[in-house]
């Protein structure tokens, strides 16, 4: 049986002594595709100097951005952010597209002394490979998944909305079962 | 389980985030409707189906989400190389003799 997705509330969905799962409260999320020559503007419009290195992050004020493709990022902000941000990048004279995807994902974050070991359940990359500061899209049990390493045992998990129960269903037997592997 | 290189990230990663996306360095007509049926039909559906260096290409999908090209030994399944989409066949010869085992 999978998790409903209307559990997805802000909380903890499972907490062993291997690792804990939990959702987050839902930000702002907006996706921007740019050419080089774009991000100065772009950046100065969202705040922050947008990261040109594929995994790199990059914060402002209120708000977190990713570098997830050679022209992709995400940008993470307050739900009531949004808006300003969309009105201030829309002023840049330079082709771009700037979406507001706030609903598309949900955030699990995964913290615990073996959150990096739980995670290699279904993620076929070395997580050792993702610095702390840094994070990747990646695939999880199929699932298209961005990871953001925010320590060495923390990160924080962002999923598609229809795989999210599964993933989260899938990391709640994971954590109990690296608990009882080492009660 | 194959480890390739993408040539967007500049890593190397499992299989598992990509998608192979066919042979490689196949040009789209610029006028299709000029062609005869069996040249689009040699477009759409022929392909050298090499035993031995291939090019071919590879969507890091579950990643940067960019498409690249590689040529990859149909026999042994090793890749030779990686490169961006759009740049030129990279020169066989100085790609197999760099595979070449040492003695
Ligand atoms: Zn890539």
């Amino acid at each position: 049986m999978s998790i409903q997705i209307s559990s997805l509330t802000p909380g903890v969905l499972v907490e062993t002594r291997a690792a804990r799962v939990s959702t987050q409260p839902a930000p702002g999320r907006l996706s921007l595709r740019a050419r080089k020559p774009a991000l100065p503007a772009l950046g100065a419009a969202l705040g922050l100097t947008l990261p040109e290195c594929i995994g790199q992050r990059a914060a402002g004020d209120g708000t977190e951005a990713i570098c997830l493709g050679p022209d992709e990022w995400t940008i993470l902000t307050s739900a009531d952010l949004v808006a300003g941000l969309m009105a201030a990048s829309a002023g840049v004279d330079q082709p771009h597209s700037l979406v507001d995807i706030s609903g598309r994902e949900v955030t699990l974050r995964i913290d615990g002394p073996r959150a990096a070991e739980l995670l290699s359940l279904g993620c076929p990359r070395d997580i050792d490979g993702i610095a702390v500061g840094e994070g990747r899209r990646t695939v999880f049990d199929g699932a298209t998944v961005v990871l953001w390493r925010d320590a060495d045992n923390s990160f924080r998990m962002d999923i598609w909305n229809s795989f999210a129960p599964h993933l989260a269903q899938l990391l709640d037997i994971g954590a109990r079962e690296l608990a009882a592997e080492s009660a | 389980m194959l480890l390739i290189h993408c040539p967007y990230c500049n890593e190397t990663l499992p299989e598992a985030e990509f998608t192979y996306a066919g042979e490689a360095h196949i040009v789209r007509p610029p006028d299709p409707s000029a062609l005869s049926d069996d040249e689009w039909e040699g477009f759409l559906f022929i392909r050298s189906n090499v035993r031995g260096p291939h090019y071919e290409r590879w969507r890091h999908m579950h990643g940067c989400g960019r498409f690249f090209n590689a040529v990859r030994d149909t026999v042994s399944d090793r890749f030779l190389t990686t490169y961006p989409a759009g740049q030129p066949r990279p020169d066989l010869a100085s790609l197999t003799a760099a595979s070449e085992p040492s003695k």
